[in-house]
């Protein structure tokens, strides 16, 4: 059952994967902009303009480019980036794992300030903790990240400079990882120096993208809070003499737990794209710097690569999310 | 709070691993390393071939890596460098060099005339994917004598040995290179500069250490690190807080603020890369009169005075005062009321104004915007209505190329080598891409200029050029940008005038 279902959504992920191949391959050609004037030399002369733009493929319709890159890419060849002149698969996997750990982390700190204030918040309804929280996440949400960014790097970074502005790593340093998740590596291989490093550049990128992210976070599992406490059971467990706290944590948060699981996924997807503006005000070295650059560049084959590997995070992501909403609530697994 | 022993001993614990990593900024703090907060990241570290080649903001990284054939001062005069001397024949039907003994690449192998021939035909190759294929083309049947090397010339370029000291003009090792491939080159590069490449994190850092065997002696600093931060505010940030040593391309006002804290110091230098709106020949600009009325309208000193700090230099022709073919004696007056009577004489006024779009970047150059909003308004009150159209630079480079951009398109031209040729003569020739006015004047005056072989009459030609552009209103020159350049009064840096933040002319 479970497996029919995996692969029903697989195969529905095709042409998900095929309409954004599409749409992606013939926007960027289409819009204004284009590498080859803006790699054009002083003197170049018309024959220049044709003779690079049939060294980059240029010089091919449309059609026939879409052509020949399906016909590599189906092979997982992505062609090479025009900018930085190395595979596209390559460029993307070596920066996707820092963003994937900066979201991650981004996501575990939203999460744990968002339900602590859901928590409190309800623990101390119509009194004035609640106010307060409700200004306060009322505020963090209506603040965007990037603003959050330049707030953060003025207090920590400049007034106490108590935390690296920019980068993943000190680069006076010098740590050869095997992997490129390095904050991950540099914990499992328990060295604390290094890890400590990275965690401490990631504080500031990570806090900025959590803070709105907890916000609506809070709002949401206050909100589910409140109808849970107005159940049967939560009346039964006060009657059983349960304190507050452990009505509240112990017995309703699981149910109201679902709209916010659902919540984390979706926000955890639209994190990973938003972290663009994030990691070029911090130069955190992920996809998201890697985007800007692409498309600064009008580097065709990297920016197709890069919009693919966010629609395939997309889709993973929704299917695990799927999945995890089944697994709270089993009613949804019959429909 | 009760403090309990379990609570004392799981903190010490805990501070005991958290400490090494706090204490890490001081662990490594010393004069022997230089950070530099850069302002943008380095795509591919060749030199000579796809689009980075011919960017001149990474021009500072390839040159502490690699040399160019031929050296050139912070003040843009070319010195011996690789290539020691040089010349034409006296039919200027060949040229010579005289390639240094005794530099060493990186990996420890000598510098040879093999690599400069290597490097110059491979540059030539169509095949390379150079941009410069153009220029280096030219020469070719490389014949070597000991360190003596000689090429014929295709036709004379009266501008191939300057181009050794401009973009792609690098010298590769012919050994290495070939051995290791384009993308060995890319993992492991080795050249003969003063810097040699320690470790690199696209988009983070580069981290160089300084080459002991450099022909001009070893640098002073061991350790330079080129931090990638793009955004301007990072970088002010970094600076401030000390956890860079230099940084270059900030707010022109946050310069201001920042030079006269303490431990910091900044200086200004006026750089080869000029502020100007290209005019496109269509309507309006077919009409002459509009065209000086609308360059003598604008007032360029109080645009430098009171947009960028003062922080420029107004031009009058696409010359600045350290290229070869500037002419003091060209302006363009600032008479608003002169340019009223011109665009009156067409029919139009402030009632009846004359309409057309402006198109121009924003945030790429400082205060282009916001310059291009003050050059409107001055406009308006001589009867010129100009529509801003914000765009970004790639598509800049199309429409250019295309010959499609507006009537008036704001634009920055860097020229590093300083020649005519690349500057009035790249930009105002009506066959070259990148130029907005195809005027048949214009190109008959600079079509001969290009294989001119008695200089002075070339550069004479070009300032001919410059004076005709100028009194028919062919292009709008602005202003030389200045380079604001911050850093710890640990540190000496020497500005260059090309705009290259060299670690290796710093102490």
């Amino acid at each position: 059952m479970l497996v029919d279902r995996i692969l029903s959504r697989l195969l529905q992920a095709i042409p998900t994967l095929a309409g954004v191949a599409v749409i992606v391959f013939v926007l960027v050609r289409v819009v204004p902009g284009n590498p080859i004037a803006m790699m054009l030399p002083p003197g170049a002369t018309q024959a220049d303009i044709e003779r690079l733009k049939a060294l980059y493929g240029f010089d091919k319709s449309i059609a026939e480019q879409f052509l020949i890159w399906t016909s590599h890419a189906l092979f997982g060849d992505f062609g090479i980036s025009i900018s930085l002149r190395q595979s596209v698969m390559g460029l993307v996997f070596s920066k996707l794992p820092a963003t994937l750990e900066l979201v991650l982390l981004a996501t575990m700190v939203a999460v744990s300030l968002g339900v602590s204030l859901a928590v409190v918040g309800t623990r101390f309804q119509s009194e004035w903790p609640e106010a307060v929280i409700d200004g306060l996440t009322g505020f963090v949400q209506s603040v965007p990240d990037f603003i959050w960014s330049l707030a953060l790097i003025l207090v920590l970074g400049v007034l106490f400079p108590v935390l690296p502005i920019s980068g993943r790593s000190d680069p006076r340093i010098g740590l050869n990882y095997a992997t490129p998740f390095q904050l991950t590596e540099s914990l499992v291989r328990l060295d604390a120096r290094a890890f400590f490093d990275i965690f401490r550049h990631m504080i500031m990128p990570a806090l900025a993208l959590a803070l709105p992210f907890a916000a609506i976070v809070a709002r949401v599992l206050k909100s589910s809070l409140a109808e849970e406490m107005t159940q049967d059971y939560v009346l039964l467990a006060r009657v059983k003499g349960f304190s507050e706290w452990r009505v509240i944590v112990g017995e309703a948060l699981r149910n109201a737990a679902i709209p916010t699981v659902i919540l984390t996924g979706v926000q955890f997807t639209f994190l990973i794209g938003g972290t663009v503006l994030v990691e070029r005000i911090f130069s955190y070295p992920g996809i998201g710097n890697l985007a800007i650059d692409a498309v600064l560049n009008r580097d065709l084959p990297l920016i197709q690569g890069l919009v693919l590997v966010f629609a395939v995070l997309f889709i993973t992501i929704n299917l695990l999310l799927d999945f995890a909403t089944v697994a709270l609530n089993p009613k949804l697994s019959h429909g | 709070m009760q403090l309990t022993r379990r609570g004392l001993m799981i903190g010490s614990a805990a501070a005991a691993v958290v400490a090494p990593a706090f204490r890490f900024d001081q662990a490594f703090a010393g004069t022997d390393k230089l950070t530099i907060a850069y302002h943008v990241s380095l795509p591919s570290f060749d030199p000579t071939t796809g689009p980075s080649a011919v960017n001149p903001t990474i021009q500072s990284i390839y040159q502490s890596v690699f040399d160019l054939f031929i050296d050139q001062a912070p003040d843009l005069a070319q010195a011996p460098g690789i290539i020691e001397k040089w010349g034409y024949s006296d039919d200027k039907s060949q040229i010579w060099m005289q390639v240094r003994k005794g530099v060493v690449w990186h990996d420890g192998s000598p510098l040879t005339p093999e690599d400069v021939v290597w490097s110059l035909e491979r540059a030539g190759n169509k095949d390379s994917g150079n941009p410069i294929q153009f220029i280096w083309s030219k020469a070719s049947n490389f014949k070597i004598d000991g360190q003596k090397v000689t090429a014929d010339m295709k036709e004379y370029e009266p501008t191939y040995f300057k181009w050794m000291s401009f973009l792609t003009g690098y010298i590769l090792p012919k050994a290495y290179y070939t051995k290791v491939g384009a993308e060995g080159f890319e993992a492991k590069p080795v050249g003969s500069g003063p810097y040699m490449v320690d470790q690199f994190d696209r988009n983070a850092f580069l981290r160089l250490k300084a080459n002991p065997n450099y022909w001009k002696g070893k640098p002073a600093i061991d350790t330079v690190i080129f931090k990638f931060v793009t955004d301007a505010s990072s970088r002010v940030a970094e600076i401030e807080s000390g956890s860079s040593d230099v940084t270059l391309e900030i707010p022109y006002e946050e310069f201001d603020r920042l030079k006269g804290k303490a431990g910091l110091q900044g200086i200004t230098t006026p750089i080869s890369d000029i502020g100007m709106i290209f005019i496109t020949d269509v309507e309006p600009m077919l009409d002459k009169n509009v065209r000086l009325a609308l360059s003598m309208s604008i007032d360029k000193k109080a645009i430098v005075d009171q947009l960028l700090h003062g922080y420029g230099v107004p031009l009058n022709t696409l010359q600045a005062p350290q290229y070869s073919a500037y002419d003091a004696s060209i302006v363009v007056p600032y008479d608003p009321k002169k340019a009223a009577e011109l665009m009156a004489a067409s029919g139009y006024s402030k009632d009846k104004p004359v309409k057309f779009r402006i198109q121009t970047t924003r945030g790429f150059k400082p205060k282009d915007y916001e310059m291009v909003q003050a050059i409107a308004g001055m406009w308006r009150k001589i009867g010129a209505e100009a529509e801003i159209e914000v765009y970004e630079i790639a598509k800049h480079y199309e429409l250019r190329a295309t010959h499609k951009l507006a009537p008036a398109a704001f634009y920055n031209w860097g020229n590093s080598i300083g020649d005519p040729s690349t500057s009035t003569g790249f930009s105002m020739f009506g066959l070259s891409p990148h130029c907005a006015w195809h005027g048949k004047d214009t190109q008959d005056m600079i079509g001969p200029l290009w294989g001119e072989k008695d200089e002075a009459k070339r550069i004479a030609g070009y300032k001919a050029v410059d004076k005709y552009i100028a009194d028919n209103g062919e292009v709008i020159p602005l202003l030389q940008y200045v380079q604001p350049i911050l850093f710890k009064d640990t540190v000496k840096v020497t500005p260059h005038v090309s705009g290259a933040l060299l670690p290796g002319m710093m102490t």
